[in-house]
C-alpha cells in the first residue's frame, strides 16, 4: 500500500482511550493503514501522540469588515497551529453574517485558504439586532451550522423562542450568549470583591445565570412545540462561554430532566480568575468576565462529569492599540485559539490529573457532537483530519510567533506542554513544526 | 494595617508613583504628612515659595475637567519652582480621538518629569506608570482612587483630632462610584482609624476593604469621631439607582440635627465640589464644625509634599 505520510512510532490518544503505538499510513484524505506502507514522506513520531483534530464551536475570525483584527487566513491559519481542524466562526462581523451568500462567499474563501476547515455559524436576527428571524433554511443550505446573535444577547424571549423553534426544523442549532443586559449593568469584570476595591463596574454572575434560567425555560416550551413537527435538530439551544458555577448548576439540572441543551466553556474561564485584573491590565477583560476560583473549579468539574460538553475557545482577537485603552473602554476578548489545549493540557491534565481522554473528547468529539458531526476516529479508513502533538517538550506562550494578529496573551510566558507539532485536515498538512524540531 | 505593625526600615523604597496606598506602609504615609506640615509653614511665609524642584517639569494631564484639583496640584509645584506643563482633555487630541497612550507619549517627548493625571477610567494612572516609567501621581481615575484627596482628608484630621488611632470616620453617600470613599477605606485605617461607610443600598459596593458598609445613617453617625460627606452625582438619579433628590436628602444629608448623633464637636468634611442643601444642610457648610476650607489649604500643602517626595526623595 503506498500512501503520502507514513507517521511512524506514533502514540494514538483519542476520547475512547490510549491506543498503542502505531505506523499511521495517510494517503487520500483517510488513514489507509495502522501498520505502516510505502509514502511519500516518512516521519518518526517517537514520543508523539497523534489525535484526531480539534473542533472549535465558536471562534472571532472577524471577517467580513474587522480585518485589521483578524482575517480567514490568520484565523484559519491560527486554527491550524493550534490543533483544531475544524472551526465555527462567529457572525458578529460588519455587517453581520446573516445570508446566505456571505455564508458562502466565507466557505469559498476557507477552502482557497486550506488551513482549517470553516463552519461559518450565521445571525439569529437580521443585523443580529434581536427582532426579525434570518433565513434558516438558505443558511443552512449555504452551510451554516449554527444560528446565534453572539455579540450580543437575545433580550427578546419571543424572538428567542420562535428562533429556536424555527431554527430547529431546518437542522440548526441556536446558541447564545446568556448574559441578561440589565443585570450586566454596563459590567467590565466579574462583581465581586475585586470590583468593589477596584473601583471597577461589575458584571454580576447572576447575568448569567438568570438569563441561562429564562433561556432554559424556553427550552422546555419550544420542545414541547416541536416535539410533534419532526424537528431536524436534536439540540435546541448551545450555551456558550460558561463562567459561574450556579450556571453551571442550572444546566447540569437541565440536562438531567432530558432538556436538548448543550454548553462549552473556554480555556480562560479555566485557569484565569477575576484577581488578575488588579494589574488592570484590559489584556484580561473579557466577556464573560473572568470570575472566581470556585468557578473556575465548579466548570473544571462540570467539564469532567459531561454537563460541559467541550472546550469553545471564544478566541476574541482585537488590536493591541484596543487593548491598550482603558479597562471601561477596551473591548472584551481574549485571542487564545493556538495555546487552548497546550494550556489545558498542562494545567488540567499534567498538574491536576484530569483523564486526558476525557480532555481530548471535549476538544473533538464532544464539539463535533453538539454541531452535529460525526466523530473522527483513528481507524483504518476514517478521515485523516487529526493533529500530532507533544506532551513532553515544554516551551513558554509567546505571542509574538501567533499566526493570529492579536499577538498578546494572558497566558505570556506560562510553561506549557502539549504543544501541535502537525496538523493535517483530510490527509493534507497544514501546520508542520516538525522539521523546525527535528 | 495595625498600630502594632513594625515600623518601616529606613532603607524601604517607597513606590516610584501615588496610584493608590499598594505597596505604602505607614511609616512611608506618614513622612509626607510630616512633610505636608513643613510645607503648611512655607505656605505661611510672606513670600510662598522654595526652590526645592527647580528645574523639575511636572506635567498636569486632565482628561477629566476638574478645576481645583489641577490648580491645588499646579500651585503646588510652582510653589516649589517647578515648571508646570498643564494639559486638559477638551482642548487638546483627545476630542478627536487620539487614545490615552498616545497622548501620554506625545507629552513624554517633551521631556517632563512627573505627571499628575486625572481620568475617567480606573487603572489608566497604572497603565501610564507602565508605558512612561516615569512617576505618576493619581489625582482620580474613575471609581478607583484619589490618593490625596485621602492625604489631605487625613491631615485635616489629624491636625483637628490629634491622632486618627481609634476614631471612627463616617463616610456618607455615593460609596460605590466614590473614589474619595476608596482612597479613603485604604488610607484612614492604615493610620489607626475604623472607617464606616453609609449610604442608599443602591449606591453601596458589596465590600469595600476593611470598611464597615451600613444603609443605617444613624448607626454609621453614632458616635463618630468625624464625619465626611461626599458629593452626590445628578446622573445616578437618571441611571435609577436612586428614586429622587428628595428621596436622597430625606434619607441621607447631614443636618445639624443628624449631627447630634456623633459625638459632640465631630467635625465635617466634604471633598468638594458641594452641592449646597443636598449632602448637607447649607448652614453647616459654613459652621465652625465644617472642615472644608481647612480640606482645600491643606491639599495645596500636602500635593507639595507629595511632589517632593516622589521627585526629590525622602524628606531630609
Amino acid at each position: 500500500m503506498k500512501g503520502e505520510i507514513l507517521i511512524r512510532n506514533v502514540k494514538l490518544v483519542d476520547s475512547w482511550g490510549e491506543h498503542g503505538t502505531a505506523e499511521v499510513l495517510v494517503g487520500e484524505g483517510r488513514i489507509l493503514s495502522l501498520s505502516g506502507g510505502d509514502a511519500d514522506r516518512v516521519l518518526d513520531a517517537s514520543g508523539y501522540v497523534l489525535s484526531p483534530g480539534f473542533c472549535d464551536p465558536h471562534a472571532h475570525l472577524r471577517e467580513p469588515g474587522q480585518e485589521v483584527k483578524e482575517d480567514l487566513t490568520s484565523g484559519l491559519t491560527a486554527a491550524a497551529r493550534g490543533g483544531y481542524t475544524d472551526i465555527v466562526s462567529m457572525p458578529n462581523t460588519t455587517p453581520p453574517v446573516d445570508s446566505a451568500e456571505v455564508v458562502s462567499a466565507l466557505k469559498k474563501k476557507a477552502l482557497l485558504i486550506a488551513q482549517a476547515r470553516l463552519h461559518p455559524s450565521a445571525a439569529l436576527t437580521q443585523g443580529q439586532e434581536g427582532k426579525l428571524l434570518t433565513e434558516a433554511k438558505l443558511l443552512a443550505e449555504a452551510g451554516a451550522v449554527m444560528l446565534t446573535d453572539d455579540g450580543r444577547t437575545n433580550e427578546d424571549a419571543g424572538v428567542l423562542a420562535l428562533g429556536m423553534q424555527y431554527a430547529a426544523s431546518w437542522g440548526l442549532t441556536v446558541s447564545v450568549h446568556a448574559e441578561d443586559a440589565g443585570l450586566r449593568r454596563g459590567g467590565v469584570m466579574n462583581e465581586g470583591e475585586v470590583s468593589f476595591r477596584l473601583g471597577l463596574p461589575g458584571n454580576t454572575g447572576y447575568a448569567e445565570s438568570a438569563r441561562i434560567a429564562r433561556d432554559l425555560e424556553i427550552v422546555r416550551y419550544v420542545k414541547s412545540k416541536v416535539e410533534g413537527q419532526r424537528s431536524k435538530a436534536k439540540t435546541l439551544l448551545h450555551i456558550q462561554h460558561l463562567s459561574t458555577a450556579r450556571a453551571l448548576h442550572l444546566i447540569r439540572g437541565a440536562k438531567a430532566d432530558g432538556l436538548p441543551v448543550t454548553t462549552e466553556v473556554g480555556p480562560h474561564h479555566l485557569t484565569l480568575t477575576d484577581e488578575l485584573l488588579e494589574s488592570l491590565d484590559p489584556l484580561y477583560k473579557v466577556a464573560p468576565p473572568l470570575r472566581t476560583k470556585a468557578d473556575s473549579e465548579a466548570l473544571i468539574n462540570g467539564l469532567l462529569d459531561g454537563t460541559i460538553d467541550c472546550i469553545g475557545s471564544d478566541h476574541a482577537p482585537h488590536t493591541q492599540d484596543e487593548k491598550e485603552l482603558d479597562m471601561l473602554r477596551a473591548p472584551f476578548g481574549i485571542a487564545n485559539i493556538e495555546v487552548c489545549w497546550p494550556v489545558l493540557y498542562t494545567e488540567l491534565v499534567l498538574k491536576r490529573g484530569f483523564p486526558l481522554t476525557t480532555l481530548l473528547e471535549r476538544f473533538t468529539d464532544g464539539a463535533r457532537r453538539v454541531l452535529g458531526f460525526e466523530a473522527i476516529r483513528l481507524e483504518e479508513g476514517a478521515e485523516a483530519s487529526l493533529v500530532l502533538w507533544n506532551p513532553q517538550q515544554e516551551r513558554p506562550v509567546n505571542p509574538q510567533t501567533f499566526a493570529s494578529k492579536a499577538k498578546f496573551s494572558p497566558w505570556t510566558s506560562w510553561k506549557l506542554k502539549g504543544w501541535p507539532v502537525m496538523t493535517l485536515v483530510e490527509g493534507r498538512v497544514v501546520f508542520d513544526n516538525l522539521r523546525q524540531l527535528a | 494595617m495595625t498600630a502594632t505593625q513594625e515600623p518601616t526600615p529606613a532603607t524601604a523604597q517607597p513606590p516610584r508613583s501615588l496610584l493608590d496606598f499598594q505597596g505604602w506602609s505607614r511609616g512611608q504615609l506618614e513622612s509626607i504628612l510630616e512633610t505636608a506640615k513643613m510645607m503648611q509653614e512655607v505656605l505661611a511665609r510672606p513670600v510662598k515659595k522654595v526652590p526645592a524642584l527647580t528645574g523639575f517639569t511636572v506635567a498636569t494631564v486632565f482628561f477629566e475637567a476638574s478645576t481645583r484639583t489641577r490648580l491645588s496640584f499646579e500651585l503646588a509645584a510652582r510653589r516649589m519652582s517647578a515648571d508646570v506643563l498643564s494639559f486638559a482633555a477638551s482642548t487638546s487630541s483627545v476630542s478627536k480621538g487620539e487614545t490615552y497612550k498616545d497622548t501620554l507619549l506625545t507629552l513624554d517627548a517633551m521631556g517632563l518629569d512627573a505627571y499628575v493625571i486625572r481620568v475617567d477610567a480606573a487603572g489608566v494612572c497604572h497603565q501610564a506608570e507602565k508605558w512612561l516609567g516615569k512617576p505618576i501621581i493619581n489625582a482620580g481615575d474613575g471609581w478607583r482612587a484619589h490618593p490625596t484627596q485621602a492625604l489631605l482628608d487625613a491631615f485635616t484630621l489629624l491636625e483637628k483630632l490629634g491622632t486618627l488611632e481609634g476614631k471612627k470616620v463616617a463616610i456618607v453617600g455615593d460609596i460605590q462610584h466614590s473614589r474619595v470613599a476608596r482612597s479613603n477605606a485604604e488610607l484612614l485605617p492604615m493610620l489607626g482609624a475604623k472607617v464606616v461607610a453609609c449610604g442608599p443600598a443602591t449606591l453601596l459596593p458589596g465590600s469595600l476593604l476593611a470598611a464597615e458598609l451600613t444603609t443605617d445613617l444613624r448607626q454609621a453617625l453614632s458616635e463618630a469621631d468625624a464625619v465626611m460627606a461626599l458629593r452626590l452625582q445628578n446622573e445616578r438619579m437618571d441611571k435609577g439607582l436612586l428614586p429622587s433628590l428628595p428621596e436622597y436628602i430625606s434619607g441621607y444629608q447631614i443636618t445639624e440635627g443628624r449631627l447630634g448623633w456623633a459625638k459632640p464637636d465631630a467635625p465635617l468634611l466634604h471633598p468638594g465640589p458641594m452641592n449646597r442643601d443636598v449632602e448637607l444642610e447649607g448652614s453647616l457648610a459654613d459652621s465652625p464644625r465644617s472642615l472644608v476650607e481647612r480640606q482645600v489649604a491643606n491639599g495645596q500643602a500636602v500635593r507639595m509634599a507629595v511632589l517632593y517626595h516622589l521627585l526629590v526623595g525622602k524628606k531630609s
